[in-house]
């Protein structure tokens, strides 16, 4: 059941588009930085790792008003849990899933940013390592975000505002990742976005659950 | 006749007819059902085994669906307890199909959860039986209200389950979809299926048990036994 889940939620993706929407929000971010900040090579490859981290994390944020939503309101989780799913199973099916549709997509999407801003070749690798440590974090609480807000009016707003604060620390760690010897910063952030994903199935869960009521 | 309309199973309905699934079986003992601080119905016993229907009565709001979703597992049971054996299907006002996908494939879906495998027999067959087969390269979305009623029943045809929990399953229904929902139900608890049906209208389910759910009225002698009502 959780790999039809995940096989629905790919098909559904790729077929809708909706899997281009973050490389392009990505290249978008990384087209207009030297507008705002001039075109100078020195500056825009010294700030360009933290721009394409805090562009990774507003794009985390736009797919968040379809994860939990539509699925809820189409009874399609009534008919999963019908069927002996559990909630935080689910949850889970979907944060796999969701990773997938977002995580690798935007690794991809950063290479062409990275040479949009002329980031050195060390940078980028140590950017798509940090994200790619970094984005199930993202996603696990973009998921839980989508899953506190389902059913309520104006929840995008919503979800904005509950998922920026927390992800600090991912940030953080994501950015402070960028330099040299940043071999603790990759540490913390990976168990900040371990903390994420494990939360994310249980809170989920219970959040759809009492959602049900 | 206020809120308690008990009526025990009053033998096998089938007895030496084919019994596909002669295990199923929905034992309601004494459940109340609450929602939004008010107890809208309390007390209701009800046994279904093989081969048998009841068709749920009241007024809108009466607390038809909630008790549907509450032998689903998908609300809390107030008081009471409810066991059921056998898969369940529920067919009630969420479709549970993707809108964009063409109709057979929607239903592919959960076949596959279900294990027919997608693509089997059990979609073809369900489709069929709803007169949906000419529609089953259209999406989801372009169906109209009656077609889509009739696209949920045949996922709980294709489901394949033994007990069916319907609300409202002639909602939007043509005589002829009617007809066809008849069909299907009859064919269904001959095969030794249960059906609980919920639903204001009548529905065509012959030697059913007929439930009237109504609000309990407050009185100490309405309470249920368990006394689990703790409504302000």
């Amino acid at each position: 059941m959780i790999a039809a889940i995940i096989r629905r939620d790919c098909a559904r993706s790729w077929t809708g588009g909706s899997v281009v929407i973050p490389v392009i929000f990505v290249l978008m971010v990384a087209t207009l930085i030297p507008f705002a900040l001039g075109p100078r090579p020195t500056l825009l490859s010294a700030t360009g790792g933290g721009m394409l981290w805090v562009a990774a994390l507003l794009a985390s944020l736009l797919p968040i008003d379809r994860l939990i939503e539509p699925d809820r309101e189409s009874g399609l989780f009534d008919q999963l849990i019908l069927r002996g799913a559990r909630d935080e199973t689910i949850i889970a099916a979907k944060l796999v899933a969701h990773w997938l549709n977002f995580g690798p997509p935007l690794l991809l999407a950063c290479l062409p940013a990275a040479a949009l801003l002329q980031l050195p070749g060390e940078v980028l690798l140590r950017l798509e390592i940090s994200l790619l440590i970094g984005t199930p974090g993202l996603a696990a609480l973009a998921l839980l975000t989508a899953t506190l807000t389902a059913g309520l009016r104006g929840s995008s707003a919503l979800a904005g505002l509950l998922v920026l604060p927390l992800a600090v620390p991912l940030l953080i760690f994501g950015a402070g990742a960028l330099g040299a010897n940043s071999g603790s910063a990759l540490k913390l952030l990976a168990a900040s976005a371990l903390i994420l994903v494990a939360i994310a199935p249980f809170a989920g869960g219970a959040a759809l659950r009492a959602g049900r009521e | 006749m206020r809120h308690v309309a008990a009526m025990d199973a009053t033998g096998q309905a089938t007895d030496g007819g084919p019994t596909g699934f002669p295990a199923a079986r929905i034992d309601l003992r004494a459940v109340a059902c609450r929602r939004g601080g008010r107890v809208l119905f309390a007390g209701l016993d009800l046994t279904l085994s093989s081969g048998q229907s009841a068709l749920v009565g009241g007024p809108n709001g009466i607390g038809k669906s909630s008790l549907l979703r509450m032998i689903c597992g998908l609300l809390p049971v107030f008081a009471g307890s409810v066991a059921v054996a056998g898969a369940l299907a529920l067919a009630d006002e969420r479709m549970a199909l993707d809108m964009d996908q063409p109709l057979a494939r929607a239903l592919s879906f959960w076949a596959g959860i279900d294990g027919h495998g997608a693509g089997g027999t059990g979609v073809a067959d369900a489709l069929a039986a709803m007169a949906l087969a000419p529609l089953a390269d259209v999406p989801v979305h372009m169906l109209s209200t009656g077609q889509r009623k009739r696209a949920v029943l045949a996922r709980v045809i294709a489901s394949g389950a033994p007990v069916w929990l319907l609300d409202e399953p002639a909602n939007g229904l043509d005589t002829a979809s009617l007809a066809l929902l008849d069909r299907a139900m009859g064919r269904h608890l001959q095969q030794g299926g249960i059906i609980l049906a919920a639903s204001h209208q009548g529905l065509p389910l012959r030697e059913t048990v007929a439930l009237t759910l109504s609000r309990p009225v407050a009185g100490p002698d309405d309470l249920p036994d368990d006394g689990g009502e703790g409504e302000a």
